[in-house]
């Protein structure tokens, strides 16, 4: 077997309240291969958001080595980590995070102002990207301007813009009725088989984790066994 | 990536029309009193700014209503230093009514237009007034100002020299530039010293002040020692000064006004500072999401910290912009308001970049807790800041 993309090996993660400690992830470890897709599930306040986050690399661990694509991501500066994430980590969201001030196309362009493309290629890879979503027509137009599953598909554009390799999403369908939902899912299965993004995503809803590979239960803070739903594509 | 940024940061600035246009109101008002109450404060020092470094003015000693001797102007020519010298006295008429106030001077014309060259008035005018005892010479916005033309007489009615004079207007000078004090009257000595001898022969032959034309500005402190050490211990002691000190002797006067203007100038800043700072923290709270989005994604926190300042610095800019070429309009209205109580009354560059540092010190200031505060916010707080 290759090299897992992500493996996590007894992360913690406890917070300080009012002098108590309050565990919220206790010595989470599993691997995530290459390509694969997982959902996680769980009670809301079971640490879904905080593990998802440590992965992410936008939170750090209280212990343990979180490793994607062969990096401990904890041992990274934050400079380094912003970087890291730049490159490595494509983000969807619930409420899909979008700039009010920037339209369609300037808001998929974002992330490319951190790499060296010039003006014109990033208009290209934005373009293209909005075409995979199917929101070529919708390039100009604002977030205000767009329902809430266009918003969350230009999010998506955004999020695959600069080509990560993890794609992590926090409840993207959680503020969607179900037709929406369901292209949100559709797309991200599109994501994970045709371009091979390996994809975690957080999920209350029982039908969108279906869509995934395999379902991890979080509840109190620990990891149910792995429940496979189909096979990894590897 | 620079323009990208800027386009956004002028987005958010405008983001919420109402309170982008009351902020820009408030910065555009408040840099425009600051400039107005700045002018205000300059036209108070116009007279000493517009003072000449080659010019002394002697005095007595005692009290500038003292009269001096005339016969001190030969004593004073004398003085090693000293190019030429003429001699001024206060007349203090009332043109028709007390509120039309302008200071009036009798001088000896030759010496006197010679040792103030920023008054230009044609050689005819000169001639004429020369001339003619009874001729005056008035500043072109003294004549603007009550429509006087050559030829026409003035009737004043003498407060110190009671009684009811008048003269006839030989010339109009003009200013050399936009500080020279255009609101003058000037008439012959010659012509009060006989009114003075005729009724009062011992207040006659005397002048209120001297002034002194000297070679080198440099040598001012001890030609001035000099000239009064000339008459020390006599009957009528002087006391010899530059004309710029001379000047700001009177605004020594009403000192404490100026201090209580500019107070009030940089309270208005102080205001529009702490205005400003929370526009700028509302505005950058309610983005919070925002820019832990932008840092997810990988912007550093100098590029939040820097959207914030530039957001800022935007605002401040277009008031300011606003605020200050709203000055010249509002300084010009303000003038005629005031019924040419400032002889000088522009708008001097000092006070435009004094505004242009103000807006910029507001902007700063706004911005640097914001934006601090900005940066600092933990990614998955800022995130969860959405609801
Ligand atoms: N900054 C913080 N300080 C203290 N406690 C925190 C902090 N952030 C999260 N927690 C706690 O950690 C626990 C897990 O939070 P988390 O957001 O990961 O839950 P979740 O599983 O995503 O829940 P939900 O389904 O409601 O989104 C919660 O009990 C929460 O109160
Ligand atoms: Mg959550």
């Amino acid at each position: 077997m290759s090299q897992p993309a992500v493996s996590l090996r007894h992360v913690s993660k406890h917070y300080l309240r009012g002098g108590q400690v309050i565990d919220v992830l206790k010595d989470i470890d599993f691997d995530i291969a290459p390509g694969d897709f997982l959902a996680l599930m769980g009670p809301s306040g079971s640490g879904k958001s905080t593990l998802l986050n440590l992965i992410a690399g936008i939170d750090q661990p209280s212990g343990g080595q979180i490793i994607v694509d062969q990096v401990d991501i904890a041992t990274l500066a934050e400079a380094e980590l912003a970087d890291w994430r730049a490159s490595h980590v494509g983000f969807i969201f619930q409420f899909y995070n979008l700039m009010p001030v920037l339209n369609a196309q300037e808001n998929v362009e974002l992330p490319l102002m951190l790499t060296t493309l010039n003006a014109r290629q990033r208009k290209e890879h934005a373009s293209l990207a909005l075409e995979m979503v199917g929101l070529s027509d919708r390039s100009s137009h604002y977030p205000n301007e767009l329902s809430g599953g266009q918003q969350q598909r230009v999010a998506i554009a955004r999020a695959l813009v600069s080509d990560p390799s993890l794609i992590v999403a926090d409840e993207p369908t959680g503020d969607l009725d179900r037709k929406s939902a369901g292209e949100i899912l559709d797309l991200l299965g599109q994501l994970n088989t045709e371009l091979g993004k390996t994809i975690i995503m957080v999920t209350h809803d029982g039908r969108a984790a279906e869509r995934a590979h395999a379902i991890r239960h979080l509840e109190k803070g620990e990891l149910s066994a792995l429940e496979m739903l189909q096979p990894a594509k590897v | 990536m620079i323009l990208f940024m800027l386009r956004m940061a002028l987005k958010n600035a405008l983001r919420h029309r109402l309170r982008a246009l009351l902020t820009l109101a408030g910065i555009a008002l408040a840099i425009l009193s600051f400039g107005l109450l700045s002018t205000v404060v300059s036209a108070w020092y116009a007279g000493a700014d517009a003072a000449s470094d080659k010019r002394l003015i002697t005095r007595s000693a005692i009290s500038l209503v003292f009269p001096l001797p005339i016969n001190y102007g030969e004593k004073i020519r004398a003085v090693e230093g000293v190019t030429s010298v003429s001699w001024a006295n206060w007349f203090g008429g009332v043109y028709i009514e007390e509120k039309n106030f302008f200071p009036q001077f009798a001088i000896e014309p030759t010496s006197y237009l010679r040792l103030y060259p920023e008054f230009h008035l044609e050689d005819a005018e000169l001639a004429a007034f020369i001339r003619d005892r009874q001729g005056c010479v008035v500043g072109r916005k003294l004549a603007q100002r009550f429509g006087w033309k050559i030829g026409d007489r003035i009737p004043l009615r003498g407060t110190i020299y009671a009684g009811n004079w008048s003269f006839i207007v030989r010339g109009i000078y003009t200013g050399r530039d936009s500080g020279t004090d255009e609101n003058q009257f000037f008439f012959h000595w010659t012509y009060l010293n006989e009114w003075i001898t005729q009724r009062y022969p011992r207040r006659g032959n005397s002048s209120g002040v001297f002034v002194i034309g000297i070679r080198d500005g440099g040598e001012a402190a001890l030609i001035s020692e000099r000239v009064d050490s000339l008459f020390r211990n006599s009957l009528a002691e002087t006391l010899t000064e530059t004309e710029k000190a001379f000047q700001l002797g009177f605004v020594a006067m009403t000192e404490s006004i100026v201090l209580a203007i500019q107070l009030v100038s940089y309270v208005v800043i102080l205001i529009i500072m702490a205005v400003m700072a929370n526009t700028m923290a509302m505005s950058a709270r309610e983005r919070t999401a925002e820019y832990a989005t932008l840092k997810a994604l990988g912007f550093s926190p100098g590029v939040i910290g820097w959207l914030i300042l530039v957001e800022s610095l935007l605002l401040c800019a277009i008031g300011a912009g606003i605020g200050i070429s709203l000055t010249w309009p509002a300084v010009r209205a303000v003038g005629q308001a005031l019924d040419n109580l400032f002889p000088v009354f522009n708008v001097a560059n000092s006070t435009v970049w004094l505004q242009v540092a103000a807006a910029l010190v507001v902007a700063l200031s706004a911005a640097t807790i914001p934006a601090w505060r900005a940066m600092q916010v933990r990614i998955v707080d800022g995130l969860r800041a959405v609801g």
